[in-house]
């Protein structure tokens, strides 16, 4: 009892100065995952971003501006390079839409095609569709803690709650003091490690500590992966409606 | 019977000239009935390799599969129904699981089919039995084409990812049990065979099957609820229409050759035509009709068709014969057009073929033939015994 009032103790006053709540020795994967997950989400975000897609060929920078609303919508606009420059992407629920200005059309990318890589990086369409909040996906334990890059993290096992679920399960390491992931294993449902993400850079905005720098990789793919940067963030703003709807894509 | 006699002793009589042509129509003659041969042989040994290998006596499909639409693939999946149930206990079906996936040859990602097949079925020619043992491991099964694309070899371990009837992720390792040397495409490109029960259990969909293979001359059940059958004459459409354009296209080259020898035939009857007006007078003036010389230059023409027919029997049944029984090796880009032909190609050369260009062409010498001929209408006997043309 005397944990559970503490707890609540430390909430409130974490809450009440804005800062991010510290959960007490021994907290349980799901309350870390609670937090991370209230540390991650904003209501609206407006990003600037790059991302170097590492080829066999050699690598390009694809560079974007995108508005999310909470987590079921959100709209990029590819501003380079000059190839995929107005390419845009929009996300309503669990539809997403592509529009190229080269042949002028709007396709629902659906199906097979989410499997297609995003712009050639390592991530696929549909790791886009995934639903970001892992506390509705996923059950997590604690099963160890480990330095990465200096900050102590607890290290998550995450087990999906129901079927329908893309990745069976998740390693994460969660900075303890943060709560923030800095890497993510994703894996088969035979255990075999799919994809990893490796966060190597963070900032803090409005209270929230965001990834900076992030290096996605397919695991069972060879060369080295995807790095996403987060240029500038503006968190909390308002977007208007007719950011997040089709009419937008032609615009 | 005398016009026929005259006419032979005057192409005899020509000597080279009459040679000359016979064996550049001779050369069509050949050239038409091996290439039709080709066409036709080409036709059989895909039809039969397909159906051996892939079509059997014809197939049920789950009512979503579209295979020229991958995206039905992730729901063209069903329970068998009781009556193909039956039909597979009794070895007379195949069922075959269809799931799109992804291979890492290499490191390099490629989205393939993987497909589950019994390895008890004797159904399909596919030599599933080889995907009995995998010493650990799931054994699979790829065709020489796919192996060539991706650098496999039998031994060979490799990662293959897809997703089960639920959307979750899986990841296998598989063992290349052996490379299948077959000519069929539908077995083989981006395709990976594995053991349907294993599939089954690992995509989440036990006893499912996107499509069930009948076996040749089996009676495929009555309309089934959510099951749509394909017969033999559906599944060889595609394969049908591509050598029937392949004929088409192939056509042009006989036809070139049968123009340039209706050419040389047509030029003999010009200049015969000129050079014996003298005769054509002669002739005349013994009480032949006009309609009588017509008849016999055009006769003459005609019997230019029957040498030919006869000169291209004498070394055409020979050579073509001995293709016929030894094949015609294609060089080794013919394998990436597409067709399973192996690597040798059998014409099939049927009576209804040779009897069928022989009169073609003997009806075309005949018209050829006889086109220069209709000025001898217009000739007047004392011109013609003067060498005038009137």
């Amino acid at each position: 009892m005397r944990r559970l009032l503490w707890s609540i103790a430390v909430l409130i006053s974490s809450v009440c100065c804005g800062q991010t709540p510290r959960l007490p020795q021994g907290a349980s994967g799901d309350e870390i995952l609670k937090k991370v997950d209230l540390n991650m989400f904003s209501e609206n975000k407006i990003i600037l971003s790059r991302m170097i897609i590492h080829g066999e060929r050699g690598s390009r920078t694809v560079e974007a501006k995108s508005w999310q609303r909470g987590t079921r919508e959100s709209f990029s606009e590819f501003l380079a390079p000059a190839r995929d420059k107005g390419t845009k992407m929009l996300k309503l629920q669990d539809m997403l839409w592509t529009y190229s200005p080269s042949t002028d059309r709007t396709i629902l990318i659906s199906g097979h095609m989410l499997r297609q890589s995003l712009m050639g990086s390592d991530l696929s369409y549909e790791d886009m569709m995934e639903d970001p909040h892992l506390p509705h996906l996923y059950t997590a334990t604690v099963s160890s803690e480990e330095a990465i890059g200096g900050r102590l993290c607890w290290v998550l096992d995450l087990a999906a709650r129901k079927e329908e679920i893309s990745y069976f399960s998740r390693k994460v390491w969660v900075d303890k003091a943060r709560y923030i992931l800095l890497k993510e294993n994703l894996y088969a449902k035979s255990g075999k490690l799919l994809k990893t993400m490796d966060i190597r850079e963070v900032m803090e905005v409005k209270s929230h500590w965001i990834a900076k720098s992030i290096l996605y990789k397919d695991a069972l793919k060879e060369g080295e992966g995807t790095e996403f940067f987060v240029d500038s963030i503006v968190l909390d703003t308002t977007i208007p409606d007719y950011i997040f709807s089709k009419a937008a894509l032609r615009k | 019977m005398y016009i026929f006699k005259l006419a032979f002793r005057n192409i005899l009589g020509a000597g080279l000239r009459t040679w000359l042509n016979v064996v550049a129509l001779s050369f069509s003659f050949v050239a038409i009935i091996f290439l039709q041969g080709i066409y036709t042989g080409m036709n059989d040994q895909v039809e039969q390799a397909t159906i051996d290998a892939f079509y059997g006596g014809g197939q049920f499909w789950e009512k979503s599969y579209d295979p020229y639409d991958p995206l039905t693939l992730d729901d063209a999946h069903a329970p068998l129904p009781a009556s193909l149930e039956d039909l597979v206990k009794s070895g007379q079906a195949a069922p075959l699981l269809i799931r799109p996936a992804a291979i890492y040859p290499e490191g390099r990602f490629r989205t393939i089919l993987l497909k589950g097949i019994a390895p008890q079925q004797n159904v399909l020619s596919i030599p599933s039995s080889l995907l009995k043992d995998g010493e650990g491991l799931i054994p699979a099964l790829i065709g020489t084409r796919m192996a060539k694309s991706t650098g496999l070899h039998k031994g060979d371990e490799l990662t293959i990812q897809w997703r089960d009837a639920h959307g979750t992720f899986d990841a296998r390792t598989v063992v290349i049990a052996d490379i299948v040397r077959t000519s069929v495409q539908e077995i083989d490109n981006g395709q990976v065979w594995i053991p349907l029960d294993q599939l089954q259990s690992l995509s989440a969909m036990p006893g499912h099957a996107t499509m069930v293979v009948l076996k040749r001359n089996t009676q495929p059940p009555a309309m089934l609820q959510g099951w749509e059958f394909r017969s033999l004459d559906y599944l060889l459409q595609d394969l049908h229409a591509v050598v029937r354009s392949k004929r088409i296209g192939g056509s042009i080259l006989y036809l070139v050759l049968l123009f340039l020898a209706m050419l040389a035939i047509f030029d003999t009857q010009v200049l015969s035509i000129f050079r014996r007006k003298k005769e054509m007078g002669t002739l005349m003036a013994l009480g032949m009709t006009r309609w009588s010389i017509i008849e016999l230059f055009t006769l003459e023409g005609g019997l230019h068709g029957i040498l030919a027919a006869c000169v291209a029997a004498l070394y055409g049944i020979p050579l073509l014969g001995y293709i016929a029984r030894t094949g015609w090796e294609l060089p080794g880009a013919a394998d990436t057009v597409g067709f399973a032909i192996g690597e040798k190609l059998f014409p099939t050369y049927s009576a209804g073929l040779i009897v069928g260009t022989t009169v073609l062409v003997l009806l075309v010498t005949t018209i050829v033939s006889f086109l220069p001929t209709r000025k001898i209408a217009q000739l007047k006997p004392t011109d013609a015994l003067r060498g005038k043309m009137s």
